[in-house]
């Protein structure tokens, strides 16, 4: 058994100047981890490199500037909701509800701004507002009346569709004003170059800087540290992944504000997930309950928070979609966009088992499920091929989460 | 030999004692005017069939059941344990059978979740020194302390539940069956590692139902029997026939006889307690195991 092919002693004491292996090591042992079942982000980087590969072979206009630039900030409003969905299955539950909230909400902000005249962000503070109290009802059911978190969202999904209904009345749609900063912001802001050019340089010295300070905090005391050589190609590998990404997207219109909006979520959820108190808190309730409650973990709260975080952050993405759209209506957050927000968290590879995955996951699983949408409706197939393919597509991310714990768990990794 | 109980030696000297305790559910009396002593650097280790009350003296030690009556001296001074928390405070650390890991996590994760450093910019650094320092104080054998739960053994996530309870500093440290479970090599493992314990000077309470962990490791071993006390025996002058007949309250039953009869091929059996740490070879080569697996009580 592995336990004991394994080292036996501990590893410890300093290690070599380069580090543990290096740039090298590194690879190898992201191998390991890939062959243990520990699969990462490979499969929907893979994935998004297939489809991207078959949309341009079947249809050239797919990878122009001006698809990726649309592409971008079509991926933000169900990018969010997605984000709040990652929090949920985190904690191993699911919020089935998360597009009717949005649709509510994008409701909500219509008619304080259009109807009664209120400036829009008060009118975004007061859905957020209204999403966070459904959160902390969801999770008032939940904790103290048991009852599963599937039912619970799956009786909201009616009833806040409903509500939407209501507040939007016979009229059915309400227009946003093109001028207003609530539109312009969705559809026409665009960073300048120089400001986007700024930003990647200012990211990639960043995740240089905190890499190597971390390494030789490690190296301080003792640890095995990444090597310099490791941190130096990893930021020039993001300087240039992310340049030549601006450059292309800035041969058109650029990169959108909303979609900076959408890094900037992704990252400070990143941030709270893997290096606060509270994520290691939100890991250790989607993988044992009764383990986080004995080591003092408050547990309900740790729900409650995921319901708001979730719910919120749905609230949001509807708000966004109403303003890309201009318009909410009773279709708002209808269709697809709940299926796809919840696909797109687990297409992006997190589990629906509870425990696993990260923020990124959601921007991932978003940006393969609107590569595909995006690449039907340029063939100009209607959405009858785009549900068929997105289902199979999703079919496979599960599939591949189940093989993946399978062999986690034969390799004793579970 | 008759069971000879030698009498409680008296708080002096002990870390953690009892006298008198009493506990009942109901009708049920659990635990009837109970007395046991842990000093600091002993193993001792509570044996006692099935519903003898070891759960529930476990219990009342972990704050989880407050006695009906009698007291708890905890060095030299009374105390009562409400609550779990209240016990960790006193520096009582329990690591229960089930042991209640987050197998998604890594080691270190698991060592400090709940008490991580550093809420809002959480100190990496200092959790792995010390993690380290930990375990290799205590000689674990973990492969790496970035692996996941999941990946390590029985024996190991043993450890990992002890080096966790450690980190409250604790004075004395219950283990609930420490060996269920285990493997040959691992159980030796996890003995060894209470063997650790013992030399850094924690007191050690062990509950257990294999006779061959209890003469290789403890010091002093206490008999439970229909909750009352039924002898305190020296480890390493009491055969685990006389321990046997304690517990079942006859010297001569089913399972002594039995013991009795496989005693000779016993011997030849290879040993998979520690070598060094044996007290008692011939104590140690005798596998009386009462019962085996899961569910005290």
């Amino acid at each position: 058994m592995s336990d004991l092919m394994a080292p036996p002693e501990l590893k410890s004491g300093p290690p070599g100047p380069s580090g543990a292996g290096g740039l090298r090591g590194a690879l190898a042992a992201m191998a390991d981890r890939v062959r243990g079942g520990d699969l990462g982000v490979a499969p929907v980087v893979g994935g998004l490199v297939v489809i991207w590969t078959v949309m341009q072979i079947l249809n050239p206009v797919f990878l122009s500037s001006a698809n990726l630039v649309n592409l971008a900030l079509e991926c933000v409003p169900v990018g969010v909701i997605a984000l709040g969905v990652v929090f949920m299955l985190l904690v191993g539950q699911i919020d089935l509800s998360v597009g009717s909230i949005s649709g509510l909400s994008a409701a909500v902000v219509a008619v304080l701004f259009v109807d009664h005249g209120w400036p829009s962000w008060l009118a975004i503070l007061a859905a957020l507002v209204l999403a966070v109290a459904l959160g902390w009802f969801y999770a008032q059911v939940f904790n103290r009346l048991g009852v599963p978190s599937f039912v619970i969202t799956l009786a909201g999904l009616l009833g806040w569709l409903g509500l939407q209904l209501w507040i939007l009345g016979p009229k059915g749609s309400i227009n946003l004003p093109f001028d207003s900063r609530l539109v312009t912001f969705a559809q026409l802001d665009f960073l300048p170059p120089w400001l986007a050019y700024t930003l990647v340089a200012a990211g990639a010295a960043a995740l240089y800087l905190t890499g190597h300070n971390r390494a030789s905090q490690r190296r301080k005391a003792g640890l095995p540290a990444t090597s310099e050589r490791t941190l130096v190609v990893r930021s020039a590998a993001l300087l240039a992944g992310l340049g030549v990404a601006v450059w292309y997207l800035n041969r058109d219109r650029g990169v959108g504000w909303m979609f900076v909006l959408f890094v900037g979520l992704v990252l400070v959820t990143h941030y709270a997930l893997s290096r606060t108190k509270y994520g290691k808190s939100m890991y250790a309730v989607g993988g044992n309950v009764e383990a986080a409650r004995r080591a003092g973990i408050n547990v309900k709260t740790i729900y409650t928070s995921a319901f708001v975080m979730c719910t919120a952050l749905a609230a949001f993405g509807g708000i966004l979609a109403a303003a890309r759209l201009a318009a909410a209506n009773q279709s708002s957050g209808g269709g697809d966009v709940n299926l796809n927000a919840i696909a797109a968290a687990v297409i992006g590879g997190t589990s629906l088992f509870g425990g696993r995955g990260n923020a990124f996951a959601a921007m991932l699983g978003i940006l393969v499920i609107q590569s595909i949408s995006s690449g039907l409706t340029l063939l100009n197939l209607d959405s009858s091929y785009r549900f068929m393919v997105t289902g199979a597509v999703l079919l496979l991310a599960v599939a591949l989460d189940s093989v993946a714990r399978r062999s986690r768990a034969t390799h004793g990794r579970a | 030999m008759s069971p000879s109980p030698t009498p409680p030696s008296g708080a002096a000297g002990s870390l953690l004692s009892l006298r008198g305790v009493s506990k009942s559910f109901g009708a049920v009396a659990a635990l009837t005017d109970v007395a046991l002593d842990v000093a600091a650097g002993e193993v001792v280790a509570l044996v006692g069939d099935n519903g003898a009350g070891k759960s529930t003296l476990v219990k009342v030690l972990s704050g989880v059941h407050a006695p009906d009556a009698g007291t708890i001296t905890f060095e030299s001074r009374e105390v009562s344990v409400p609550t779990p928390a209240a016990a960790q405070q006193l520096g009582i650390a329990t690591v229960f059978q089930d042991l209640a890991l987050c197998e998604n996590l890594n080691v270190i994760e698991n060592l400090f979740l709940g008490r991580e450093m550093r809420a809002l910019r959480l100190d990496d650094v200092a959790m792995e020194v010390r993690s380290r320092e930990l375990l290799t104080q205590l000689s674990a054998k973990i492969p790496a302390v970035d692996v996941p739960v999941a990946a390590l053994s029985g024996g190991q996530r043993q450890t990992v539940a002890i080096a966790r309870s450690l980190l409250g500093d604790p004075k004395v440290i219950i283990l609930d069956e420490p060996t269920a479970a285990l493997g040959v090599a691992q159980t030796a493992e996890v003995l060894n590692l209470i063997e650790r314990l013992k030399e850094r000077g924690h007191g050690v309470l062990m509950i257990s139902h294999n006779m061959a962990d209890v003469t290789a490791v403890a010091d002093t071993v206490a008999v439970l029997r229909l909750g009352r006390n039924n002898g305190v025996f020296d480890a390493r002058t009491t055969s685990a026939e006389e321990l046997v007949a304690a517990i079942t309250g006859a010297t001569d039953n089913v399972v002594s006889r039995r013991a009795g009869k496989g005693r000779p091929e016993a011997e030849d059996a290879p040993d998979d307690a520690p070598e060094d740490d044996t007290p008692d070879g011939d104590a140690a080569a005798e596998r009386v195991v009462l019962k085996k697996g899961a569910g005290d009580e």
